[in-house]
């Protein structure tokens, strides 16, 4: 069992929702990332590093600023690759990269030469808002190769086809968005979540987490009733921001994952 | 389907695709349905083209230009008028092509993005005549250059909403339109102004923009007897003018096929990485859905574009564009700033025609092409859209750099 698969059945077992937090790599510099990385993983099960991404379409303002923000620090494919080996170094929680496809794409030696470089970077997975998987007929096979699961997302829109196709080609989880919409934090979220979770969890076996929209305890406590996995990420991003009292958050969103 | 490209999966060879969020992809599916049930209707086809007669003002005309072909002394040039056109440019073709499907299909709100203004301008006409509301998010940036167009939108009825992130002009408006379908997919219709973006879009706007290039077929055949022209020159920012008038030619077997040519903006020259050519000096990427030639550091991150013309100042170019590119069935060739600014003046001067800093470019381009070819020979360029907007930009770059010629 991978590191990935291995989290959710831990949290399954000890009856929560496994608890996924976001941070954008390099955020909200390279020398504190770890530190704040490490503080988040006391709280978390599973963490995922978003490349930071100069034209982030799936994301909402928040992520887009620290983005933003470390690319105008001079961060890079190559420096997010050795900040996951670094904290594979103090780590053994599963380690996921959420990256747009172009920095796949333009990666010298493509998708075979990236995947491999963050195997070997010591990541489990690999999340991809923008590349569907009818898009991803090469990626897939150089996934599995490398033994890096791959994570595509389920939405409010998806149709019965859609979700058979997309589920068969996750592995690790199933990340269901929502909202329509982009990523960000909000006050409260729709009603049809449960209804999403319902629909692909009757076609797969696979782990199935909720993310955008969770700001704290009230939105993340719904999601972790019915879902395997809740993901927080702008939260966590505009605490550190406005200097906010980090472990605060995470704790409070631990205590909503217990069921 | 018009043209043998895309292909089943939306593919011009390699490039166009669909790399957007899943929440888009149902859509992007309704959408292709209602294109290929709705729009190729012979029904819908009266309508689109009742419209372009009656509202857009179609035919535009395929005009003679002797006092510039004689002073170029070389090929005879034509310019299609699309600056002649309701709204001043050849993006009403396809706005009104897709708010009409939209209509079609039920949905209640219109969102657009625009760099020049123009297909801001022309999606707003279309909301207003439709009876619709429209959002269109343009870049802070382009929000200064294009004042007109800004009040002109407002007045059409139409919500301008700046945007600031990135480099504040058409990749980052792009960007935000999407967050907004994204979030109102269920309800709203994105009417994409250029042939970018996910399937079906770049086949939806080249069909729509099409009627360019099968208009110049028969008004040449009348003109000169004969459809085909040697040339066919049009300027390329993501490349919707320029498909308009390359497609009908472009699938022509190759012996009959014209020389199709696509002029970048070089910006302040390809050396300077100030630019926006794609083609020309760019490499293989995937930008706002599709995969195509765009401008990007090692690290895929997208570089910032320049043009001084906002409508060409985007950093990646049409998948049909990447294709024929690829496939040689059509060459691309870049212009600079002030060369663009140099057919800006000359086509006002000899013609007493303003032409769009956009189409400047292709303008540029003719005077430096017509003198190689012989009298005998026809060029057809597509005038994509007239300069009233750009006068304010122009006077303030052309003294910007006649103060720096002074201190040379």
């Amino acid at each position: 069992m991978g590191r990935i698969s291995e989290a959710f059945h831990q949290a399954k077992e000890a009856n929560r929702s496994a608890f996924i937090a976001y941070l954008t790599g390099g955020f909200p510099d390279e020398a504190s990332f770890l530190d704040k990385a490490m503080s988040i993983l006391e709280d978390a099960d599973l963490l995922e590093i978003g490349l930071p991404y100069s034209d982030p379409l799936g994301d909402g303002p928040t992520i887009q600023k620290s983005s933003e923000q470390v690319l105008a620090q001079g961060m890079t494919t190559a420096k997010t690759f050795e900040l996951i080996s670094k904290l594979r170094e103090k780590t053994e929680k599963p380690l996921l990269l959420m990256t747009y496809y172009n920095p796949i794409y333009c990666y010298k030696g493509g998708e075979a030469a990236f995947l491999k470089k963050l195997k070997e970077a010591g990541a489990d997975g690999v999340i991809l808002p923008d590349l569907p998987p009818d898009q991803a007929d090469t990626l897939i096979p150089l996934a599995r190769a490398e033994d890096v699961d791959t994570v595509f997302l389920v939405a409010p829109t998806s149709t019965p086809e859609r979700l058979e196709l997309v589920t068969k080609a996750c592995r690790g989880f199933i990340y269901a968005v929502s909202v329509t919409g982009v990523t960000g934090a909000r006050a409260a979220l729709p009603q049809d979540v449960p209804d999403l979770v319902r629909r692909t969890k009757a076609i797969s076996d696979l782990p199935v987490a909720v993310g955008f929209g969770v700001s704290g305890y009230d939105t993340a406590k719904p999601i972790a009733d019915v879902a395997d996995g809740v993901v927080v990420g702008s939260a966590l991003i505009k605490t550190i921001a406005e200097n906010g009292d980090l472990k605060a958050l995470t704790r409070e969103i631990a205590r909503a994952c217990k069921r | 389907m018009l043209f043998p490209q895309p292909n089943e999966k939306g593919r011009f060879g390699i490039y166009g695709g669909r790399y957007v969020p899943e929440t888009l992809i149902p859509a992007l599916d309704e959408l292709a349905k209602a294109y290929s049930e709705i729009a190729l209707s012979d029904d819908f086809q009266a309508e689109f083209h009742h419209y372009l007669k009656t509202y857009v003002g179609r035919p535009s005309l395929l005009y003679y230009a002797e006092n510039l072909s004689k002073y170029c002394g070389g090929a005879k040039i034509y310019f299609k008028r699309e600056d002649l056109n309701h709204t001043g440019a050849h993006k009403i073709n396809n706005a009104i092509g897709q708010a009409l499907l939209a209509k079609k299909m039920g949905k209640k709100r219109f969102i657009a993005e625009t760099g020049a203004g123009q297909h801001g301008v022309a999606s707003a006409t279309a909301a207003a005549l439709f009876g619709l509301h429209c959002t269109v998010y343009m870049g802070e940036e382009d929000v200064r250059r294009q004042a007109l167009n800004v009040y002109r939108m407002k007045l059409l009825g139409a919500t301008v909403s700046p945007v600031s992130s990135g480099t504040k002009t058409l990749k980052d408006a792009t960007n935000e339109a999407i967050r907004d379908w994204v979030t109102n997919v269920r309800d709203t219709f994105y009417i994409i102004g250029s042939v970018i973006g996910p399937h079906p879009y770049p086949m939806m706007t080249r069909d729509f923009q099409s009627v360019i290039g099968f208009e110049t077929m028969k008004q040449l055949e009348l003109a000169e007897g004969r459809s085909v022209p040697d040339a066919v020159v049009a300027c390329v920012g993501g490349g919707s003018n320029a498909i308009g008038i390359f497609a009908p030619y472009a699938y022509l077997p190759e012996n009959e096929r014209p020389k199709l040519i696509g002029v970048e903006a070089a910006g302040h020259g390809l050396e300077t990485g100030a630019h926006s050519a794609s083609i020309s000096a760019g490499k293989r990427g995937v930008l706002h859905g599709s995969l195509m030639y765009l401008m990007s550091n090692d690290d895929g991150q997208i570089s910032p574009a320049h043009s001084v013309s906002a409508g060409l100042d985007y950093p990646g170019v049409g998948p049909e564009h990447s294709f024929y590119a690829d496939e040689r069935m059509a060459n691309y060739v870049a212009v600079k700033d002030e060369e663009a600014l140099l057919g800006f003046k000359k086509l006002s001067e000899i013609e007493g025609i303003i032409p769009a800093l956009e189409s400047s470019h292709a303008v540029h381009y003719v005077m430096q092409l017509a003198p190689t070819m012989r009298k005998d020979q026809v060029i057809v360029v597509n005038l994509s859209g007239r300069g009233d907007k750009d006068v304010t930009e122009a006077m303030r770059v052309m003294s910007l750099m006649e103060a720096n010629n002074g201190k040379n």
